[in-house]
């Protein structure tokens, strides 16, 4: 039985008068709204004082659980610690008071970080240019399958490149981006290593091509093997291969997209450069292409003018156009490119601490999970808990929500789809030993618990603020809209 | 309510985890006991259009659980004719009853024969135990 006291909605504790703050006294006139745009009525907003207002909030914080919480081995998130260090930074007042009509000459200091975090970007990719307007990882996809369109439009082969390869392991948002940018897609399978399988690949290339969408490592935390024969595949159908930088985590410093034969590359920086989901940011999805593909880049682009000044150049005739309307999100730049600097050229201790953890939990609990690819792992893996399923009846989803018993956020289940029962495991490079092995001991015990008492996992998580969801009910009866009961009476 | 595992003697198997039962020139799809329980409880079933073509080995639809979003591929081609209102009200029923109840779409063939390459009970029970 959970100890959490249960919150009410703020609504709840709504009592008509009562307020936190006064708001000035103002002396202007009034102004004249057409009657048709002013509300009847005046809006109906939680009224509650000062100290309510506050315990409510910290209650509601208390109830979340952050990288800052505990570990939290989410695969393919990257749920890094979010150094203090960044924040100070990006709170500076020089960066967190721009406004975004700034004009160029008043933003100088942040237009300079942004073209050098487009330098360091450029060297980590192994690539020539960079654009920091996509939003996020999803849009710098879409952005970069644009870019594959503007360039086949520039040589007159839009009409037959149609399809786009993506393999049966990718993110559900590849799929996705290649049918909003106007393309085909085109599956194709993983072989026994975990590797694309190059007959099926030879087999469904061609001069109808466009290009490769790939995340390596995979979604399965392995490295391609033939990476070179894929890009020399795709490169001899005069096709293009886009890196999705998802998982860059594990290869910082140590093997560059460019080299590998990528020719537009997507960044989260919001994870291989701190700042993850879970620590509030919002994200930012900057793309690095070769020289090739530079003038399709998104303008205006941030340029480094021959006087030294810094300058956002629109005279971009063959560029896609805008991405996004202000360029931002700027926090997270001051972030990335803080994050960068810190490690300075010793970025490859980054990628090489994700990798060895990574191992390390692998090396240690491969012997109660199942293993389907049975190789070094990089930056993360993926397990089975298939022999429990079959064995004792327990889901992949039973063993996660027990984890959080043990104050440990559960790993990413049931993807990638090609593994039945997955469960993702990515502990980054921000994780003690003792922390890993901690993860270790609970894994292990809630695999000798599904035999004793499986119905302590079947019913967890049982000390959490909420117990087990009905996600079924969660989806098919959702309530997304508070409903008043009859207004207090004046 | 979950179906207990079976795999009805009469159905021919596709290696995607469908099945089709031929009644004369058409025939009826649907998803294995396998797929629902990889899957878990079904929360939307997209189907085609009436009157759609579809082909052998392509997706004719989509169904939705709480953890993933799988494409329906068509053991053998031909025509829609009917499609299951029940299964679109209450995606569920595929879990309760994927051979009954939970039929997903009838289909007027093309080329009856194209059965002949899927797998009956025995070879599809096979496959499930292998992966």
């Amino acid at each position: 039985m959970s100890n959490w006291r249960e919150e009410p909605l703020i609504f709840e504790k709504s009592r008509p008068g009562r307020s936190a703050s006064s708001l000035p006294r103002y002396e202007l006139p009034r102004a004249e709204l057409p009657a048709a745009l002013a509300r009847a009525e005046a809006p109906r907003l939680p009224e509650l004082a000062e100290p309510d207002l506050a315990r409510h909030f910290s209650a509601l914080a208390e109830r979340n659980f952050g990288v800052d919480s505990g570990f939290y081995p989410l695969g393919s998130c990257t749920m890094k610690y979010n150094p203090r260090l960044n924040e100070r930074l990006a709170a500076l007042p020089g960066f967190a008071d721009l406004h975004p009509h700034q004009s160029p000459e008043d933003a100088q200091g942040a237009l300079e970080l942004c073209f050098r975090l487009q330098e360091a970007l450029a060297e980590i990719a192994g690539l020539d240019a960079v654009s920091l307007q996509p939003a996020a990882g999803a849009q710098g996809e879409l952005t970069g399958l644009m870019l594959v369109r503007a360039y086949f439009q520039d040589r007159g082969e839009l009409e037959t490149r149609r399809k786009v390869v993506v393999p049966d392991t990718a993110h559900g948002t590849n799929p996705a981006s290649v049918t909003m940018a106007g393309f085909e897609l085109q599956p194709v399978k993983t072989d026994a290593r975990g590797n694309l399988d190059l007959d099926d690949l030879r087999r469904v290339v061609g001069s109808d091509t466009a290009a490769l969408m790939l995340t390596n490592p995979s979604t399965l935390g392995l490295f391609e093997e033939g990476i070179t024969e894929v890009a020399r595949i795709f490169h001899e159908a005069g096709a293009l291969l886009y890196y999705d930088g998802a998982n860059l985590n594990a290869v910082c410093g140590i093997s560059r997209p460019g080299d590998m034969g990528f020719d537009i590359v997507h960044f989260n920086l919001h994870k291989t450069f701190s700042t993850p989901h879970g620590g509030g940011g919002p994200g930012a999805g900057p793309v690095a292409v070769r020289r090739e593909l530079e003038p399709f880049l998104p303008a205006p682009a941030i340029v480094r003018r021959d006087d030294g000044t810094f300058a956002l150049d629109s005279e971009r005739p063959k560029s896609v156009g805008r991405v996004r309307g202000f360029l931002g999100p700027f926090g997270v730049f001051v972030k990335a490119y803080a994050f960068i600097r810190v490690y300075g050229p010793a970025l490859k201790e980054m990628s090489e601490a994700a990798v060895l953890n990574a191992n390390y939990l692998l090396a240690r609990l491969k012997d109660v999970y199942e293993l389907r690819y049975d190789r070094l792992c990089m930056h993360e893996f993926v397990l089975s808990a298939c022999k429990l399923k079959r064995e004792q009846g327990i889901s992949a989803l039973d063993v996660a929500k027990r984890l959080m018993d043990y104050g440990i956020h559960p790993p990413t289940i049931y993807f990638p789809l090609v593994v039945p029962e997955a469960l993702m495991i990515e502990p980054t490079e921000t994780e003690s030993l003792e922390t890993l092995d901690a993860f270790v001991e609970a894994m292990r015990r809630i695999a000798a618990e599904a035999a004793e008492s499986p119905e302590l996992l079947r019913e967890a998580p049982h000390d959490r603020p909420v117990e087990r969801l009905d996600e079924v009910g969660a989806v098919k009866r959702a309530i997304v809209r508070y409903e008043f009961g009859e207004p207090e009476p004046d | 309510m979950a179906a207990a595992e079976n795999y009805p003697a009469d159905l021919k198997y596709h290696r995607e985890h469908d099945w089709v039962r031929i009644e004369g020139g058409e025939a009826v799809f649907g998803i294995t006991w396998k797929a629902q329980d990889m899957l878990g409880e079904l929360v939307f079933f997209q189907p085609p259009q009436i009157g759609a073509a579809i082909d052998k080995d392509g997706s004719y639809g989509e169904v939705e659980s709480v953890k993933a979003v799988s494409d329906l591929i068509a053991p053998i081609s031909g025509k829609v004719v009917a499609v299951n209102e029940k299964v679109k009200a209450d995606p569920e029923t595929v879990n309760a009853d994927p051979y009954g109840e939970g039929w997903l779409v009838r289909v007027q063939l093309s080329d009856p024969s194209e059965a002949d390459a899927l797998l009956d009970a025995e070879a599809y029970k096979q496959l499930v135990a292998e992966e």
